[in-house]
């Protein structure tokens, strides 16, 4: 009997990277304690979070559980379905908030955008892992085409924040991939040279968002309002922060979405300094387990995922916090692990299984 | 060896995947300092200016606005107080269209074109971003109604607010005058005056009257609510809270019954009447009719009602006692005697013999008594008693106009007299140097004879010759008039007086005194142009008559009230102390366009006189007499 426990326990643990999880859970501790203080103490937004993550978890279990090559096998045809739902979405997709984004599919509605940000980074590894051995400027080339398809679709919905993220982890798989360092300065030169280009072809909000970027006082009350308010509370709270519970901004209704993207303004508040900056450590943690785990991944495949898991996970940090701090522009971006919302709780805890995958299958390999 | 170099590729490629980590780990590093950099900028760097701005978000300072100070008469009776209801108020800042919302409101809530004016008129001046109403005194139900639609309408809320109400409509209007919302000019003058602060959250503020005089008084001190808001600007908690202190009360010395007697005497003429308490300077009655209803200005006046004040003949809002500048006629006669008297250019004993004109020395106008034929002879006493008017050419004759205007000035006339009010005229004393400066013209003697009768270029206001009429009923002490008794701090309920002492005494001999004051009694004796009023007065007063033209009479033609146009007829005159011996109550009255002093002002002094002395229940007053229609008996006959 004894022995029957440990051994569903080893079995049900095998798969589990533990500095990765016990990072994830402290980052999880702090999401709970800042949603509680951001919805106004309510413990149905705590529930509601908890029945995420006990989602998530298992998600991340399955995941974790599932050996890499079984993903592989699935990369391509993940990538080119979701491709046509987006294209579906082009054609026939509902306008919701003026943007072109959810594929109504009788039963329920989905965002292909939301499915095309875990299939892209599986499809350029799954095409660079098949061409490993003969990786030629070519490869790259396909490679680009690969996802500027998706990330063109979904910019023309429009959702600059995703097809910016989109583009920014497919470019994650093809630096790791090893694209060459002449080519990627080429590339960056002309992206800023495209700059005006891309301007141009801007809708009117999203050129307000730069412009307001630049001086939110611009709009006080519209576009720059939660700019503005958000980087209130986060100077507001100094080094220690007001306490927790004791935000005025954030009690106060001054911050919009303060439960989900614009959550990270009610921490900085209420933590100050020193909070963000044991956030910014917790973070690192999680970013520096992933990308040990990438650099120990052992097939071409596998470290290309894992690295652009780390990387986009970092880079929703980044972001997400650039912007409630008023250096990025305001993008709907949450703050991984923080922020509420169950869907990209679930992703994100997703991609936490397969690097646990990839993490523990290979040590499986080497025993 | 294939199989080598593909290992040793494999190696590199390793090495160059290892190498791109790192610097991928290096680049996280780097964008994750730039977000620490941004966090210590805005977290110590400006921390404060950011602390200030959430402060600044979170606090809202609500001011809170005293209760305004009664004003009771002297016995407590209420002329202006203040009480709660519940307005439907507007801000236009949160509103984007105002039409339709007021016409969405309207749906619920009653709201007249009027009110709607207001709001438009009020929203044209508002001064600041400030709610404006739309309704005011909501009843239960419109509360009940609004509220259950409140979350419709952003930007419009109820509010309980304290109104200020005059009981007595208007009775006494001119003397408590009224609130009115604070215009751009009121905010000016308060700006001067460093008071805008205490104003913060004040609608209204003293337009006219005692309300405008003891503003500072009444207004009491604005407190301040320092309340938590939330991003909708809805209070959320009271941080801290300074209370209001509530303006002081007024008590006055006017007697409201009085005034009310005073005021029914009128009946529908118009006039002006000031009754004072020569003991000490009280004004008891202070009549200016017609009056308005105060009431009407608090919430600003509606175009059409206002218009019509302001255009009506009778011009109501005029306040005649105090601004009103009328020539004194025969009651001017008393002063000149005590003139005569104490310049020594008369004797009590020296005579005239009156032929019912006056002459200057070559010169063939005639400066006619009001009684053709003349009084026969006439000294001092009798001069007083049948007002005769030659006796008066030829004193004002032989004292000389710079003689007359310099002594009259001992009585207050051209000058104000101080009254705690706004407004006051300061009438025309006329001297030669008066009419060099305002004429740029030469005095004539001619200018002088006129002047004894209290006609030519004298002109008063009520208050002054109620005023000198106290002083004479005092023997010479003068006190600075007052409506306000006493001033009552609202929070510690201590009274403190309001100038009672006497200004100056007027060094006369006291059987100049005498002889006027017998003299002013004998006219309401048989014989007398008061007699008829006062026949059967059980008390002794002492009075004088007059009648004051409003147009000069050409030589040779007679003055016929029937032919003449009613405006322009003869304003009544009468001053009057009581009792004679021991004065309470001193008065000026005068009737306008009425015709004889003594016929037509007598009766109110008397009215007054007796409702203050004897308590007399109001006689009901008479249809409106006619000058010139009644018999003529003496008083009625009596003319300048």
């Amino acid at each position: 009997m004894q022995n029957a426990i440990e051994t569903v326990w080893r079995r049900g643990t095998a798969h589990v990277d533990v500095p990765l999880l016990i990072a994830v859970m402290l980052l999880v501790i702090v999401g709970m304690v800042t949603l509680y203080s951001a919805s106004n103490q309510s413990l149905d937004r705590l529930e509601g979070k908890l029945f995420n993550l006990g989602v998530a978890f298992a998600v991340m279990w399955i995941a974790a559980n599932t050996p890499l090559s079984r993903v592989m096998r699935f990369a391509l045809p993940a990538y080119a379905t979701a491709l046509v739902l987006l294209v579906a979405v082009a054609l026939v997709g509902d306008v919701r908030n003026g943007a072109r984004r959810w594929l109504d599919l009788g039963v329920i509605s989905i965002q292909p955008s939301e499915l095309m940000k875990i299939a892209l980074p599986l499809a350029l590894a799954w095409y660079f892992d098949r061409y490993e051995s003969s990786l030629k400027l070519s490869n790259f080339a396909i490679a680009t085409i690969l996802f500027i398809l998706p990330v063109g679709l979904i910019a023309k919905q429009p959702d600059l924040g995703t097809a910016l993220l989109l583009s920014a982890s497919g470019c994650y798989v093809l630096f790791l991939a090893g694209l060459s360092w002449k080519v990627i300065i080429g590339l960056g030169a002309a992206a800023l040279a495209a700059l005006p280009v891309l301007w141009s072809v801007m809708h009117d909000y999203q050129r307000m968002r730069v412009r307001i970027l630049i001086d939110p006082a611009q709009d006080p009350l519209g576009a720059g309002y939660h700019t503005i308010q958000s980087t209130i509370a986060v100077g507001s709270g100094g080094w220690f922060g007001k306490g927790w519970l004791q935000g005025t901004q954030a009690h106060l209704d001054f911050l919009p979405e303060r439960t989900t993207d614009f959550i990270f303004a009610v921490y900085s508040e209420e933590f100050g300094l020193v909070g963000n900056a044991i956030l910014l450590v917790l973070f690192l943690l999680v970013i520096a387990r992933g990308l040990v785990i990438t650099v120990n991944a052992p097939t071409m495949f596998s470290r290309l995922v894992a690295g652009s898991i780390t990387m986009t996970f970092f880079t929703y940090a980044f972001v997400n916090m650039g912007m409630v701090s008023g250096i990025l522009p305001v993008v709907g971006v949450p703050l991984p692990l923080i922020s509420y919302g169950g869907t990209a709780l679930v992703s994100v805890f997703f991609g936490f299984g397969m690097l646990m995958s990839i993490s523990t299958h290979r040590k499986l390999i080497r025993s | 060896m294939p199989q080598f170099i593909e290992l040793k590729n494999l190696e590199g490629e390793l090495a160059e995947f290892r190498r791109r980590t790192a610097f991928a780990a290096g680049f996280v590093l780097l964008l994750f300092g730039v977000l620490f950099g941004r966090f210590v900028y805005l977290q110590v760097m400006n921390h404060e200016y950011y602390y200030t701005q959430a402060e600044a978000n979170r606090i809202s300072l609500v001011p809170i606005v005293p209760n305004r100070g009664l004003i009771v008469d002297r016995n407590g009776i209420v002329l202006a107080h203040n009480f709660t209801a519940y307005t439907l108020e507007i801000n236009p800042t949160q509103v984007g269209d105002l039409e339709a919302t007021i016409d969405a409101l309207s749906q619920l809530i009653e709201i007249a074109p009027k009110d709607r004016r207001r709001f438009k008129r009020l929203l044209d001046e508002s001064r600041q971003l400030a709610a404006i109403p739309i309704r005011t005194r909501l009843s239960e139900d419109e509360i009940a109604r609004f509220a259950a639609n409140r979350y419709r309408f952003p930007g419009v809320d109820i509010n309980a607010r304290l109104f200020r109400r005059y009981p007595n409509g208007t009775l006494a209007s001119h003397v408590v005058g009224y609130i009115g919302r604070i215009n751009p000019k009121d905010m000016e003058t308060l700006e001067e005056n460093s008071l805008l602060s205490n104003y913060r959250g004040s609608e209204h503020i003293g337009k006219t009257g005692l309300e405008q005089m003891y503003e500072r008084e009444l207004h009491g001190t604005t407190g301040l609510e320092q309340v938590e808001v939330d991003s909708g600007g809805r209070a959320v908690r009271t941080l801290s809270r300074t209370p209001p202190v509530s303006g002081n009360n007024l008590q006055l010395h006017l007697d409201l019954r009085l005034q009310e007697a005073a005021e029914a005497a009128f009946g529908n003429r118009r006039g002006a009447l000031v009754a004072i308490d020569p003991a000490t300077g009280g004004v008891l009655a202070f009549v200016s009719k017609p009056g308005f209803d105060p009431n009407l200005f608090i919430d600003g006046i509606d175009p059409p009602t206002w218009n019509e004040l302001n255009t009506h003949p009778d011009r109501p809002m005029v306040n005649r006692a105090l601004s009103g500048q009328y020539p004194p006629g025969s009651t001017y006669k008393p002063f000149m005697a005590l003139a005569g008297l104490e310049l020594g250019k008369r004797t009590p004993q020296y005579s005239i013999s009156d032929p019912g004109f006056f002459t200057l020395p070559g010169n063939s106008h005639h400066y006619r008594d009001w009684k053709p034929g003349g009084h026969g002879s006439v000294d001092m006493h009798r001069s007083l008693v049948i007002s005769c008017d030659t006796y008066y050419y030829q004193l004002a004759f032989d004292l000389g106009i710079d003689a007359i205007s310099t002594f009259m000035r001992q009585f207050g006339f051209g000058a104000r007299t101080g009254l705690d009010l706004e407004g006051e005229a300061i009438g025309i004393n006329p001297s030669q140097e008066w009419k060099q400066r305002r004429f740029r013209q030469k005095w004539y003697v001619g200018d002088t004879i006129s002047i004894g009768i209290g006609q030519g270029y004298n002109v008063m206001s009520l208050m002054q010759l109620a005023n000198a009429t106290a002083i004479i009923a005092n023997k010479g002490v003068v006190y600075r008039p007052h409506l306000v008794d006493q001033i009552q701090d609202a929070t510690t309920r201590e009274r403190r007086a309001v100038h009672a002492e006497a200004l100056r005494t007027l060094d006369f001999k006291p059987e100049n005194w005498a002889l006027v004051q017998r003299a002013m009694v004998d006219v309401n004796m048989p014989g007398g142009t008061g007699h008829r009023a006062f026949a059967d007065a059980t008390y002794r007063v002492g009075g004088k008559t007059g009648t004051s033209q409003v147009i000069a009479i050409k030589q040779g033609q007679r003055y016929d009230a029937k032919r003449i146009d009613e405006r322009h007829r003869d304003h009544a005159l009468y001053i009057a102390y009581a009792p004679a011996d021991n004065p309470k109550i001193a008065l000026a009255v005068l009737v306008e366009n009425a015709g004889g002093g003594g016929a037509n002002a007598a009766p109110l002094a008397r009215t007054v006189i007796d409702f203050y002395l004897l308590g007399r229940p109001i006689k009901p007053i008479d249809a409106e007499p006619i000058p010139g229609t009644a018999a003529a008996g003496e008083a009625n006959a009596e003319r300048d």
